[in-house]
Formats: C-alpha cells, structure tokens, sequence
C-alpha cells in the first residue's frame, strides 16, 4: 500500500485509528416511532421519546438490532450473547435528555477486520447509539461565539446510529481514505446505509499520532473531527502529519486534545483544553434491558449478507473484462456499481458501460453532487447510448455531448441525437457531395498540397478534412470521409 | 381505637363506591362533587393538592354517567376519584414534580398508568404535592410548601409521596397513585394510616412517571382498604410496550383470593428491619402483635435474618442519587420549563437549574455525580451495585424458607414539621426499612396496624418475592381484619 513520505530529520510513522458513525437507514428512530428522515421541516418528526420529555422512555428498535448484526458479520465481528446500553452524560442543546444513549463496555459487536487493499485492518469494536439534534447558530456567520441565538432542530435526535471504531493499524492518509471507502462500499452493499458524507449519514473522526519509525509504542493521539468527504479526510490528515511532525521536529510535546477541521483554510484548529475535559460518567442504561440477541437472529443476520465489494470487484472484473481500478471505482462510489449493472442488463456492453461511467458520469456525479440512483439519465438511457455508439451512428465525440445534455435533462439519447439532428452522417453520396463542392472552392488549397512536402501535405490535408466537417456539423463518419478525401486527391 | 382515614364513611371504600356506580345508584357526579366539596372543606389546610382538576373530574365523571345510562359497564373504577402524585403526566395539565424548575409545564401526552385509570372509569381528580422530584420523606421538600398529616397538621404526611397518602388519609380521595423509589408510597402510606403498596419492579409501567431513579421507580396505589388497594393495582398492573422493564405479562388477578388466609403459610419478621436502634418500642410492639395474629389465622410465624438489608440505605443513596443525576440533567432551560436567561449556554443552564431546583435535589445531583465520576465509579456505585446483589441474593435465601415476610414500614410514626429539616441524614432514615426491597424489585406495602405514641398511626409492612403479590396481598388481608 502507498504511503504518505514525511520528509523531516527523524522518521515519524502515522498510527490512525478511525472512528466512523454511520446512520442507518432505518424507516424510524432508534428509540421512537418518529420517521428517520433526511431534511424534513425543523422539528416535524419528534415526539415525547426523541424530545426526552420527563416521563418519557425508549423502546429498542428490532431492525436496528437486525442492522447492527449485519454490521458485525459483515465485518466479521464477535457478537457477545449480550450487550448492554449506556448512558453517557454530557450538556449540549441540542441532546434532548442531556445524555446520549450509547453502549461503552459490552457493545454489540467486537473483534473484527476489513480488508483494505489485500490487508486485515482491526475493527475493534462497533456499537449503536442515537444521534444528536442540530443547532443553527443565527448571526454573527454562523459561529457560535458571534452568534445572536441559537435554533434547534431536534428531528435528527434519536436517529439510530453504529459507531465503528478501528484498531490504530493506518499508517497514512491514504490508508485512511482506503479504508473509508472501502467500508463505506461494505456498509452501501448491505444496505445498512445511505453513506452519504455530505448530508453527514456517514462521519469520520480521526485519531492521529505519530511514533518513531520502528517504535512499538505509540505517541499522543490527537482526534480530528469535521472532515465531510473523503478528500478533506485525506487533506485534515496530512495537515496533522505534518503538524505534528513539526512540533516534535521542534522539540516540543503533543497535546492530547480534540482539533476541529477548518475545510476553507485548510487548517485544524484545538476545540477545547485539558481543563475542559468531560467526564462522560457512563453508567448502564436503566430505562432498556441488555440486548440478546438469540441464534436465529444470528443466523438472519449472515444469511442475510449479500455480495460483498471484494467479491463484486472480482466478478465485474472477470465477467466484464475490466482492470482492477476500474472495478474499484465502480464499486467503490455509493450506486455506481447498481447504476453500471443496470445498463449492463438492458443490453449494452460491459467494457463500454464501465468505461462511460468511471469517466462523463462519475464527473458529472461530482460536478453536481448526486448519487447515480438520483441521476435524471435512467441507466438503460446509458445502455442507448452504447447501442448508438456501437452501430455507429454517435462518434465517441458526439456522443459525449449527447450524454451531457441527457445527464443534465433525463432525456434519451435517441430524442436528443433526433431533435438535433446529430446522427453521424455515412451516407457516401452525401460526403461525397459535399467533398467535392470543398475542393472546387479550394483549389488552391488542393494544388498546394499536390506540390508540397510531406509537411505541407498534412497541413493542407487538415485543412480540407476541416471544412468538410465543418461543413457536416461533425456528423460526418470520419474514417470514410477519410477514405473519400484521398481518392480525391490521389 | 386503630386511627382509620379521618372522616371516614362507606364513601371511602372505592369498591363499594363503583358498585353504587355501575348499579346506577349514585352518580359519578355526585361522587365526584361531594370530594370536591371535601377538598375545598380541608385542603386548605393539609394541602394535599397541588392542582384540583374540578372541570376534568366533573366531564369525565358526566362521561361515565353517559356510559351507565347507556346499558355498557364504565369498569371497576366506576366514578372512583383518584388523587395523582404530580410526578405522573397528565396530558394539559400541569405536572411539576413539585419543582419550580416545571412550573407551568404541561405534557403533551398522558402516562400510561392515568390513561388506565380513566379507562377503568375512574376520575382523576387532581394533583397532589409531593417532595421535590420525589426525594425526601416529610413532602417538606416541595418547592409549594409541605403538605399536613391528617391526622395532626402538626406532623408531616411522610413522603415523597405525602400529598397522595393526606389526601386518601385525609379523605379527600379514595384512592390515590403514588410513586415509591426507596420507600415514598409505603412510608407515607404508613403515617397518614391508609394502605400503600410498592408493586414488583416492572409490574407497573413507568411511562409518563418521571423519573427520579429509573431501576427503582414504581408507581403504586394508595387506599383506605386492603382491597380497594388490591382494585387499583389490577387496573394499572401489566404489560407496556412504551416501558421496555415492563414485565410482559398481564397483571395479576388479586381479588380473586384475597380471602384464602395464612393458613399454612410461613411468614418471617425480618430482624435487620426490626429489632434495631431507632425503632419507636411501639412500632416494635406493633410487629408482634401482627405476628401473633398471623400465628392465630394459621400461619408459622418467625425470626429471620436479610443480613444485607443493614446496608441497604447506604447503597440506595449511591443507587438512587446517581441515576437522578443523570435523570434530572435534561432541566436544563433549553425546551421546557423554568430558563434563566445568560449570555452562554452553559450560564443559562447553570442559573436555570440553580434557581429551579431545591437544596436538597441539588444535594442528591451533586452526591450521584460524584459517585459516577472518573475514578470514584466502581468505589461507589460499583460497590452500591454489589450490595444490590447481595441483598437480592440474602432475599432469595430467606424466600427458600418463608412466603411471606414482615417488618415496620417506618421506624417512627408522624414526626413533626421540621423535625429532620434540618439534619438530612435523619430524614434518610426514615426509608430503613423500605429500602432493602426496593432495591431487589421486590413488592412490599404498608398496611395500618395499631397506634403507636400520641395515638397516630403504625404502618405494618408485609414484604413478597418478585411477582408474589398474590400472597402479599393475603396476608395484608389478614393484618388489616386483625386491626
């Protein structure tokens, strides 16, 4: 696997562990009836429950438990014969009871691993807890400290959540970005998840030290939060290599403390100090009995799992002729894969199918940021498309532009090709026409090419090819206009 | 002569009351507005109440007048008024735990325990003052003043829930709901002279009852009679699926065999709760007489030893506090309730809940903080925990042996106001004796025995394994014929 060169006096090795909370895309909350919905209006799904009124207690969700034991056999945990819950008390506005409902020392799932480019890394442990609400800061831009007040939107609260905590065992940020997508594509497979980092379903914090290399023991970690993509991931943890390394280049020591990352200026900043420290007072949950689940839910849970990615980037590979990296792209962007496949089973050829959508559809995907299910262009619009090219009515050059205007519209490629009248032209009577009107027009052009070198040869050659598409709008076929223009000039 | 309720007549007997109901003979109206005569008459001056709900009572007792004029049976609570502790959430109306950090808050949602009392017919009539957050044992801890024993306004009712026992001791209410965590339905139960029973933990569901220690908070009935007691329980009893540690079963059948007696039954008096400093002579001498009237109705009656139960007050007041302290964390002025507005969050959390909560709420948020801290955790609640488990353990030994046990309810009687103001460990243990089951999840109750000094008031306690309520509820029979 690559890894991130830190160019300083003394070798200083990364050790980061990744901690990731995932929604699970469950119809309802954790605890409550309310819909678990993504940008609903400002505390519409709440009840007495996710509000935390006085009086009011929580009941266990059944498909998170089933969700939860997909997680962990999917990752090949360790399922104890029982978990228990746990509160873990804090103030914050914008938790309903002032405690977060979690599991700390018996979670659901412990021990096991992910593979990440041909390596085990260590998932030490996975448990449920609930989200959080939000809290718009009004005024003063949005930073709290300058803001006027504060609303709070609780419908996120209570949304059930599996924190995924890894073993210390990536040495880079590209490891680290490896393993995230490599686990968001497990969690996507199984269909636990939405994953979507932008709208937060899926959030990473990082916990970074940096030892000498070939030490054994580790240094003081520091936990980087707020990185929304998998590229800010990747650009908070190399800014913390980095810093990190120029403090102890320096002599100085690592503070063990939280750092938020600053996306705009590139930067992480410390959030709180040591004195501020929370004491989190765990203690078991007594409003909810331990969770055991019982050997048929068990084996629900691993009967249940679908293909995995490792296993789907092996058949794409042998079953479509395509390399390794571009079935890792495939499966490796939330819907891709299922969006790909679609358009392969609509009758359009593999190769071609994969090759559009790791390259105008994977651009357009992160131009306008959507996931390929959102996509107006329907993938048997995609498998069109191919059909078009194939029978050689699209050039691969018009076709690009035909599937712009779909991605953009929804519209099918063959309404498009018709309503701009862009099928390549083959006709060669037609091509033949127009040549021969060019090379009256240019006669010049053409005795300058009888009479000069190779040099002027070509020059002049591009030139009439030129026109004639010019004059073709583009459609016309190239290799037999080619064809034409020699007999023409031989 | 054994001190009854104060003004007690056939009208207190809840069960004789819903009969005359669902016969048609009285109206739930009339019933209705003769305890509204009777709490506007004395509540003045014991101040049971908090809020008497007069409209809601008179629609919902017109309600079930419709139902009998109708042909169709209203249920066993028939026109029965029934006092609330105001820790239960009534839907509109204001609950505030007897705390200013509530006040003017009303619930968007009915607790599951009311909801069943009104489908059982009967009428919630108001709701009654209590310690704050029900935590102490005199309701002197109410931030809207203490409420007054009836049987000498001099005295405190007991508490937490001292409202509750004043009101059916008081008979301004039939029956009434309590909540008991360490003692607050049984020690209040015992010093007004009514019945008090603590279900099995989980028998009851706890939603809409908020929250003081959730792994020992139960609601329980309050009444004047072992049966009518033995009603109450029946209707609120059984599975929630709001509570996930509600038992998930149906209640039990209670009436059935109320009557079968003791005989044959082997019954111990608990020594640790008994024969130790601190318990008035005649409190003691009130536990053997009911001894020797089990004896005589059949029973084998004799000492037996819990051995942990001496530790159980320290181990509930690591327990009980450090759950309130995370329970209680959510008065935090954000939502509901009492705010104190400041420049930041965290000043306007702190002013809020500084003004809102009384001193001895704040005494238990800060004991139960620092029992779950970084590094106190397994010296304190670890080791409550394991004393917890012990007293299970010595319970379950006794059990092998005995049906039944029984002991004092309190070690005194009525004390006067502001006798233990003063002195927060002599409050606490007022609740010796109700503790230990509390923290095994067992059910206990109080039922009236003898009198003790100045004429007022013993609380007998008869104490059953988890689920054994049946029995439990015989040998209450018995000691209340015997009084």
């Amino acid at each position: 696997m690559a890894r991130t060169e830190v160019v300083t006096a003394t070798a200083w090795e990364p050790v980061i562990g990744l901690e990731t909370h995932v929604e699970l895309a469950t119809a309802t909350k954790l605890f409550c009836g309310c819909a678990n919905q993504f940008g609903a209006e400002p505390n519409t799904n709440v009840c007495p429950v996710c509000l935390g009124l006085p009086g009011s207690l929580p009941v266990l969700n059944a498909r998170v438990v089933e969700f939860a034991l997909r997680i962990g056999a999917a990752l090949r945990c360790r399922v104890p014969e029982q978990s228990i819950f746990a509160r873990k008390n804090y103030f914050y506005p914008d938790m309903p009871k002032d405690y977060q409902i979690s599991q700390y020392e018996e979670p659901v799932c412990i021990d096991g691993t992910l593979d990440v480019d041909g390596r085990a890394v260590g998932i030490e442990r996975a448990h449920i807890e609930e989200d959080t609400g939000k809290t718009v800061h009004v005024g003063g831009g949005g930073r709290i400290h300058e803001a006027g007040y504060s609303l709070v939107d609780y419908n996120r609260a209570g949304v059930p959540l599996m924190e995924i905590v890894s073993r210390p065992d990536l040495r880079s940020a590209e490891e680290a970005r490896a393993y995230v997508t490599e686990l968001r594509a497990l969690l996507e497979a199984i269909g636990v998840s939405d994953v979507k980092m932008e709208e937060g379903s899926l959030r990473i914090d990082a916990n970074v030290s940096l030892r000498p290399a070939g030490d054994a023991a580790f240094g003081t970690r520091v936990e980087v939060k707020n990185m929304n993509s998998l590229r800010s991931l990747g650009r908070a943890l190399e800014f913390e290599i980095e810093r990190q390394a120029g403090l102890l280049d320096a002599g100085e020591r690592i503070v063990q403390e939280t750092r938020h990352w600053d996306e705009g200026a590139g930067v992480t900043h410390g959030l709180r100090s040591k004195e501020e420290a929370f004491d989190y007072r765990y203690f078991p949950e007594p409003d909810l009995v331990p969770l055991a689940p019982d050997a048929e839910m068990r084996a629900e849970a691993a009967a249940a799992l679908p293909e995995l990615p490792a296993d789907r980037r092996a058949r794409l590979s042998a079953d479509w002729g395509i390399d390794e990296d571009m079935a890792r792209i495939l499966v490796g962007t939330p819907g891709l894969a299922e969006y790909a496949e679609a358009a392969v089973a609509a009758g359009a050829a593999p190769v071609a199918v994969a090759r559009w959508c790791t390259g105008e559809v994977l651009a357009y995907l992160h131009e306008v940021r959507v996931a390929p299910g959102e996509l107006a262009l329907l993938p048997d619009g995609l498998a069109e498309l191919v059909a078009l090219v194939d029978d050689g009515t699209l050039s691969r050059k018009l076709a690009k532009d035909v599937l712009d205007e779909c991605l953009r519209t929804g519209e099918h490629p063959s309404a498009v090709v018709k309503a701009r009248g862009l099928a390549q032209v083959s006709d060669e009577g037609e091509l033949a026409a127009v040549l021969d009107a060019i090379v009256a027009d240019h006669a010049d052009v053409v005795a300058a090419y009888r009479a000069g070198d190779d040099k002027v040869k070509k020059k002049k050659r591009g030139f009439l090819m030129g026109a004639a598409m010019k004059a073709t709008r583009g459609q016309a076929n190239p290799a037999l206009l080619n064809r034409l223009l020699d007999q023409r000039l031989g | 002569m054994i001190p009854g309720p104060v003004d007690g007549d056939a009208d207190a007997d809840a069960v004789a009351l819903a009969a005359a109901v669902r016969s048609g003979d009285r109206s739930a109206r009339a019933v209705v507005d003769q305890h509204l005569a009777r709490i506007d008459e004395r509540d003045e001056e014991l101040h049971a109440f908090l809020l008497v709900m007069a409209d809601e009572a008179r629609a919902a007792a017109d309600a079930v007048d419709a139902t009998v004029a109708a042909g169709r049976d209203p249920g066993p609570l028939a026109g029965v008024p029934v006092a609330l502790k105001d820790v239960l959430c009534t839907r509109g109306v204001p609950t505030t735990c007897g705390s200013r950090i509530l006040e003017g808050w009303r619930p968007p949602y009915t607790a599951t325990v009311v909801a069943r009392v009104l489908a059982a017919g009967g009428i919630p009539i108001g709701k009654t003052n209590m310690d704050e957050f029900a935590m102490g044992s005199s309701t002197e801890n109410s931030s809207y003043g203490p409420t007054r024993n009836p049987h000498d306004p001099t005295r405190v009712p007991g508490g937490s829930s001292g409202g509750s026992a004043a009101a059916v001791g008081g008979g301004l209410a039939p029956l009434a709901l309590g909540s008991d965590t360490g003692g607050s339905v049984r020690q209040p139960a015992a010093l007004c002279g009514v019945v008090g029973v603590k279900p099995t933990y989980g028998l009851v569901s706890r939603y809409g009852l908020v929250a003081f220690a959730s792994s020992l908070d139960q609601v329980g009935p309050f009444a004047t009679t072992v049966a009518d007691a033995a009603v109450l329980l029946e209707v609120i009893a059984g599975h929630d699926p709001c509570d996930s540690t509600s038992v998930p079963e149906p209640g039990p059948r209670l009436l059935e065999g109320l009557d079968d007696g003791v005989d044959g039954l082997r019954i111990g008096i608990v020594t640790e709760l008994t024969d130790v400093e601190g318990v008035e002579p005649e409190v003691v001498a009130a536990v053997e007489q009911a001894g020797h009237a089990l004896e005589k109705a059949g029973a084998t009656v004799e000492r037996v030893s819990v051995p942990s139960a001496a530790y159980g007050i320290s181990a509930y007041y690591l327990i009980a506090p450090a759950e309130a302290s995370s329970n209680l964390a959510r008065y935090d002025g954000v939502r509901y309730g009492l705010r104190v507005d400041a420049g930041d969050t965290a000043t306007m959390n702190a002013r809020t809940r500084d003004t809102g909560f009384g001193p001895e709420v704040k005494r238990r948020i800060m004991l139960g903080t620092y029992a779950l801290s970084a590094g106190y955790y397994d010296a304190y609640y670890g080791q409550a925990q394991r004393v917890r488990t012990l007293v299970i353990r010595d319970f379950a030994r006794v059990y092998e042996r005995c049906d039944a046990l029984i002991s004092p309810t309190s070690p005194s009687t009525a004390f006067e106001l502001g006798a233990r103001t003063a002195d927060p460990l002599a409050m606490y243990l007022s609740d010796v004796c109700t503790v230990p089951s509390s923290l095994a999840g067992h059910p206990a109750m109080s039922v009236p025995f003898g009198a003790g000094a100045h004429g007022l008031p013993v609380g007998l306690q008869v104490l059953a394994p988890a689920r054994g309520e049946a029995v439990m509820f015989r040998v209450a029979q018995v000691v209340e014929e015997a009084a």
